[in-house]
């Protein structure tokens, strides 16, 4: 196979190794514009947890607007983010840009790994809230968080929320996340977003970044690799499918915004996070673990 | 042919004819969740395989 803009031999369907990694620049840098994701003005920092995804967002953003920051969430997951947070060290230190690794044992007291066993919620469950949860609050000095999400983290958060029938959630999905601008919550925003993960992964490795595999002890018992592996089925009989299912979500997205955007200001939790109700979710969760 | 597959952190060692596509049909990996590497270097899937060839088959599912 050739690549279509030059004669040379593709190393990604259609692309030589220079035009792949001009195209996927290029895609990374429209939808920031075309989303209006960043400013030159904004103070951004990137959630990363050294997978290829948070590296490859995070040298991009750095690359188009430069001085950005890098937090990471070590949740205590045994055999699982030493490993990445080796990697994300090291490239942080290559690439000079400062990181900061909050803890849940350190902010909760525990390891994920311990919460589990005193919990019947599902381990992605309290992750996913806990890891919001510090991502939040400590994001307040800047302007955005940038996160990783791709086409294929995106596709499948659409289908989790459609099965479970949960459209409110739904409508905090897109280029940038939250009914609406509030400021107890720093705007997480996804350059990477129309962007598949193979596309990612060809990016870091034309990049020479070692990347290594490592899969999360957690994730096989999770509802959404379920609807990962039905969606790579699909897409392998059905090409496009993934980028159909996005293309259409954005399409309803303004009237999903719309309809869920009047739900009230959240009030503040005791731990001075934003809550729905009287205790925010994290909290709650801790007193049920606790 | 010398195949790594990393997700499973696998090597077997067969003789192979065909295309990089033809490989994971034969392996049963599903061609959305990996890329070949040949001999260090990412190729497309229409590439022909020959047996003096070490391949990887890297997974490009997040593990998280």
């Amino acid at each position: 196979m050739k690549c279509s803009k030059c004669s040379s031999k593709a190393v990604f369907p259609g692309y030589c190794k220079e035009h792949y990694i001009e195209y996927f620049e290029n895609k990374v840098k429209d939808t920031i514009e075309k989303y209006d994701l960043i400013s030159k003005e904004d103070k951004c920092v990137i959630a990363v947890s050294g997978g290829k995804d948070s590296i490859a967002v995070m040298y991009l953003v750095n690359k188009f607007f430069g001085n950005v920051s890098a937090l990471s969430i070590d949740e205590g997951i045994a055999d699982y983010r030493a490993s990445t947070l080796v990697d994300l060290k090291k490239f942080c230190t290559e690439h000079n840009i400062p990181l900061v690794i909050k803890s849940f044992k350190k902010e909760f007291g525990m390891h994920l790994d311990e919460m589990v066993k005193k919990t019947s919620f599902k381990p992605c469950h309290v992750c996913g809230v806990l890891r919001r949860y510090l991502l939040n609050k400590h994001s307040k000095d800047f302007d955005k968080i940038i996160t990783g999400h791709n086409l294929d983290d995106e596709s499948q958060a659409i289908l989790v929320n459609l099965f479970r029938g949960n459209p409110e959630l739904m409508a905090r999905l897109g280029p940038s996340t939250g009914l609406r601008k509030m400021k107890q919550f720093t705007q997480r925003v996804k350059p990477l977003y129309f962007l598949t993960e193979k596309e990612v992964m060809a990016y870091v490795i034309l990049m020479g970044w070692q990347v290594g595999f490592t899969e999360c002890n957690y994730s096989g018992i999770s509802y959404r690799s379920s609807v990962r592996d039905l969606l790579n089925e699909y897409e392998m009989n059905h090409v496009g499918t993934k980028a159909n299912v996005v293309d259409h979500f954005i399409s309803m997205l303004p009237s999903l915004k719309t309809k869920f955007a009047s739900n009230g200001e959240p009030s503040l939790c005791k731990c001075g996070e934003p809550a729905k109700s009287e205790m925010c979710k994290t909290c709650e969760l801790l007193l049920q673990i606790k | 042919m010398k195949v790594f597959i990393e997700k499973d952190k696998k090597e077997i060692d067969f003789s192979f004819s065909g295309s990089a596509l033809d490989l994971l049909s034969q392996l049963d990996v599903n061609k959305e969740t990996v890329l070949v590497i040949r001999n260090s270097e990412l190729i497309t899937l229409d590439e022909k395989l020959v047996d003096s060839d070490t391949v990887k088959i890297l997974s490009v599912v997040s593990g998280g």
